[in-house]
């Protein structure tokens, strides 16, 4: 083999505590190296151009690329190779850089650490083979999981495309937080007004197939032929007899059912359809509330249902949706609360959540669109909105900024004053973040047209006071403690992933953060991308997000989805695992230890013996290190090259 | 008010006051739920999130001369609101050993009730207070300072006439070792959050 070296300066990010001359000219008495050399940026164009000409000028068989880590550039230089007429697999990286150059300030030492990871590629290379993709077609269909704002809008846009799509939603409605809102800021315009008819294009749109109440639970297989199971609980109602008329709800006697579709601010029927505008707009029963589950008697709604749709004995139902694209907007949930004892944790009736008070202001919710106390349907003169309870808050191990409780803190206290105009409106803030287009502005009109008074200060203690309650804090501008007699006090508690989140990203296959939150493929320039193929992310599932950015997101989800089946056939990564049925005793460890159900055990020329799925095998390793007899080899990291690495760095 | 000029900032101020609190103090980000909280803040000529402010800009005398940190009560009612974990408490008890060391003590009365608090626990293990209300009497000849309750304090039996002792010592071995060998310099924990 002839060995071509690059070491890379990446400007000073390495050059300024690693010498790339010294390490070129350490790696150029490396053994089978033919060429080495150092670049200003390997990855620019003209040190890519330095890598192909040095290819054809020195006959080289193996390039050696010193710089950033693999996850970063691997790719870029596999194309680099491959376009000179090497095999990309003919390729190692050293990662001097993450690994060398940015955690130490010794130049010496750092060079001759650098020295050392080039040594070891250089004897990984020695041992490369060159290694060819699979192709594959693919099943151009995608699943959307969650159908709130960000999942509509995938769904619509890919289906506008020309895929398939599968919608699945865990509530017995799409529409998700939106739905919830009275009014978006910062245009003050209808939520359910500019959302409704994206949810009826939903259920309108041939190429999309709605299962609503559903919730996926297995993903097999791997990009362009993923097979989903999905369950769809039953509603005890025959979906395709209800025609959402509402006499059930009408004339069922279980009225204390909780109404999770108004955050639980009011009380509805055991059966029900969540709010006028759903869709698909049939109803359910909630077992918990229904006299016919808990006493085996009533049955009224049966008698009253005109088309007979009531069936008390449905079951769940599985169903099975190959596709080739997953497309993850399961959204966010507001943080648990609870544990803020300092602001009542949820004992006062009258300190109530953002999304909770967006139901009372909203028309189709509880009280009409009349802002009143819960605990006596009162009419509140003083209205206090806290924020960053739950957000920015390390005690409570949430530290992160929720991103869009400054602007809809703004927005309620607006709608407050309008639909209360004798009321006084405090807001406590730390700080105001209101970066979009048009948001500051808003801002600005809330305290400048609607007298809204924001004090600068955290609340330290809610306590009762007869029917009032008593706000206390600081005003740090004014470099004091304050307090104020309020009779509704509005928390803007911070999101968090939602709930079962984390579940669902082990179901996937892709990873999540410390809040839940799914992880992008790049924080920066993959936000829509897993770290697994074909799965994408859109919206509030990624981190906190407000409408525009969700719906962004979501477009964006949809663009990544076509651009993969544009193609029409994938390739795979040929990293994978490799049996030697000379070897293989056919024990069956590899089958139980791999995750993604790659290997299995065939009969072969009369012997049992483990074989791997091409298409599915993620290349992890694991059957590489549980096979007791060597007979898996995982390719490009086989057992010799490892040890080659190794006695590279220990050669003293 | 006057203008704060930011270069004389005292940076070796700022991380003597980390050193013996053990807290960090750049954690702090102003928003007030120490104040919110303070039982004492109508007292203060600062409020405590000001305190801890001039201590980010590295303000020595402006700190070290206020009264607020005379007159916290450390309930620590500062140090449970906090979001960022200071124990805000530690923090004023630094800056109240810092003031009495540089001569900068804006509340002498307090520091002589506190000096005469801490003799009689060292001398008796435990607070003997008619013992120690005399030596803060003598000090800071405030003669009639709380004399009106002795009589009802006498006839409830609050107060003695002779110190209980607590212990052999032990407590005044306590003493002597923060006296030899200085307060435990507490480590900084390593996370930035």
């Amino acid at each position: 083999m002839r060995i071509g070296v690059f070491v890379c300066h990446c400007g000073s990010n390495i050059a300024a505590t690693v010498d790339p001359a010294a390490v070129a000219m350490a790696a150029d008495s490396m053994p089978e190296v033919a060429y080495a050399t150092d670049l200003m940026y390997a990855c620019a164009e003209p040190g890519q151009k330095a890598i192909v000409e040095a290819i054809g000028e020195y006959r080289l068989t193996g390039v050696v690329v010193a710089s950033c880590s693999p996850r970063m550039h691997e790719p870029t230089f596999r194309k680099t190779v491959e376009r000179a007429g090497l095999n990309p697999y003919l390729f190692e990286m050293a990662n001097i850089r993450e690994h060398v150059s940015w955690i130490g300030k010794d130049k010496e030492a750092n060079t001759r650490k650098a020295t050392d990871l080039v040594r070891m590629a250089v004897e990984k290379l020695r041992r490369d083979a060159p290694l060819h993709s699979r192709r594959f077609p693919v099943t151009k269909r995608v699943l959307v999981i969650g159908g709130g704002i960000a999942g509509i809008q995938a769904a619509l846009d890919c289906a506008e495309g020309g895929l398939d799509v599968v919608l699945v939603e865990k509530e017995a409605t799409i529409g998700g937080k939106m739905a919830k809102l009275d009014k978006t800021f910062p245009t003050v315009d209808c939520s359910s007004c500019i959302l409704g008819p994206k949810m009826v294009d939903v259920a309108q749109h041939p190429r999309i197939t709605l299962h609503a109440l559903s919730e996926v639970e297995e993903l097999s297989g791997f990009v362009g032929n993923f097979k989903a199971k999905i369950r769809k609980k039953a509603p005890y109602v025959d979906w395709n007899l209800c025609t959402g008329c509402g006499a059930c709800l009408a004339k069922c006697p279980s009225k204390k059912a909780t109404d999770r579709f108004n955050e639980e601010t009011g009380l509805t029927t055991a059966i029900t359809i969540p709010f006028p505008q759903a869709i698909p707009k049939k109803a359910h029963i909630n077992p918990e509330f229904c006299r016919h589950f808990m006493t085996g008697k009533c049955g009224v709604c049966a008698k009253i249902c005109p088309a007979k749709a009531i069936r008390f004995e449905q079951e769940d139902e599985i169903v099975v949706e190959e596709v080739g694209a997953v497309i993850a907007a399961t959204g966010y949930d507001l943080a648990d609360w609870s544990g803020y004892d300092y602001l009542g944790g949820g004992r006062f009736p009258d300190v109530i959540t953002g999304l909770q008070y967006e139901r009372l202001l909203s028309a189709s919710g509880p009280t009409g669109g009349h802002v009143v106390r819960p605990s006596d349907g009162r009419e509140p003169k003083t209205v206090v909105f806290i924020q960053c309870v739950a957000s920015r808050d390390p005690s409570k191990g949430r530290p992160s900024c929720s991103g869009f409780c400054c602007m809809y803190t703004a927005k309620q206290a607006v709608l407050t004053r309008d639909h209360c105009p004798d009321s006084k409106v405090h807001v406590f803030y730390m700080d105001v973040r209101a970066p979009g287009k048009m948001y500051d502005e808003f801002i600005r009109r809330a305290v400048d047209e609607y007298g809204v008074d924001y004090i600068r200060g955290r609340v330290s203690q809610i306590f009762r006071k007869g029917e009032r309650y008593v706000v206390r804090g600081a005003d740090t501008l004014a470099g004091a403690q304050v307090e104020v007699e309020a009779d509704l006090v509005v928390l803007a508690v911070g999101a968090q992933a939602a709930h079962g989140a984390e579940k669902l990203a082990e179901r996937l296959h892709i990873s999540y953060d410390d809040q839940g939150f799914f992880m992008e493929g790049h924080p920066k320039l993959r936000p829509m991308e897993t770290n697994t193929a074909g799965v994408f992310l859109a919206g509030a599932c990624q981190g906190p997000k407000d409408i525009p950015s969700s719906v962004a997101q979501g477009s964006g989800a949809a663009a990544k989805a076509l651009c993969l089946f544009a193609k029409g056939v994938l390739e795979n990564d040929p990293q994978i695992a490799n049996v030697r049925p000379g070897r293989c005793v056919a024990c069956g460890k590899c089958v139980k230890t791999c995750p993604f159900g790659a290997l299995n055990i065939v009969e072969a020329r009369g012997r049992r013996t483990a074989e791997v799925v091409e298409t599915v095998c993620k290349g992890c390793g694991i059957c590489t290190a549980t096979c007791p007899q060597g007979a898996i080899q995982l390719q490009h990291s086989t057992d010799n090259q490892i040890l080659a690495e190794v006695n590279a760095l220990c050669r003293f | 008010m006057k203008t704060l000029n930011l270069g004389e900032s005292d940076p070796r101020f700022i991380s003597e006051v980390e050193q013996r609190s053990g807290q960090k103090i750049s954690r702090c980000y102003q928003c007030g739920a120490c104040t919110g909280r303070c039982p004492n803040t109508f007292a203060y000529d600062l409020p405590v999130n000001r305190v801890m402010r001039l201590i980010q800009l590295g303000r020595r005398e402006e700190v070290l001369s206020c009264s607020a940190i005379w007159l916290c009560a450390a309930c620590q009612a500062c140090a449970v609101q906090c979001p960022n974990e200071i124990d805000v408490t530690r923090v004023m008890e630094t800056c109240r050993q810092m003031s009495a060391e540089a001569g900068l003590v804006s509340e002498r009365a307090i520091q002589v009730f506190v000096k005469s608090f801490l003799g009689s626990v060292k001398r008796n293990g435990r607070a003997f207070e008619p013992g120690l209300m005399a030596g803060y009497m003598f000090r800071t000849g405030r003669f009639f300072t709380d004399v009106d309750l002795a009589p009802v304090m006498l006839a409830k039996r609050k107060l003695a006439f002779k110190p209980h002792k607590a212990g052999n010592g032990e407590v005044a071995d306590i003493f002597r070792r923060y006296e030899e060998e200085g307060p435990v310099s507490c480590n900084l924990e390593s996370d930035h959050a």
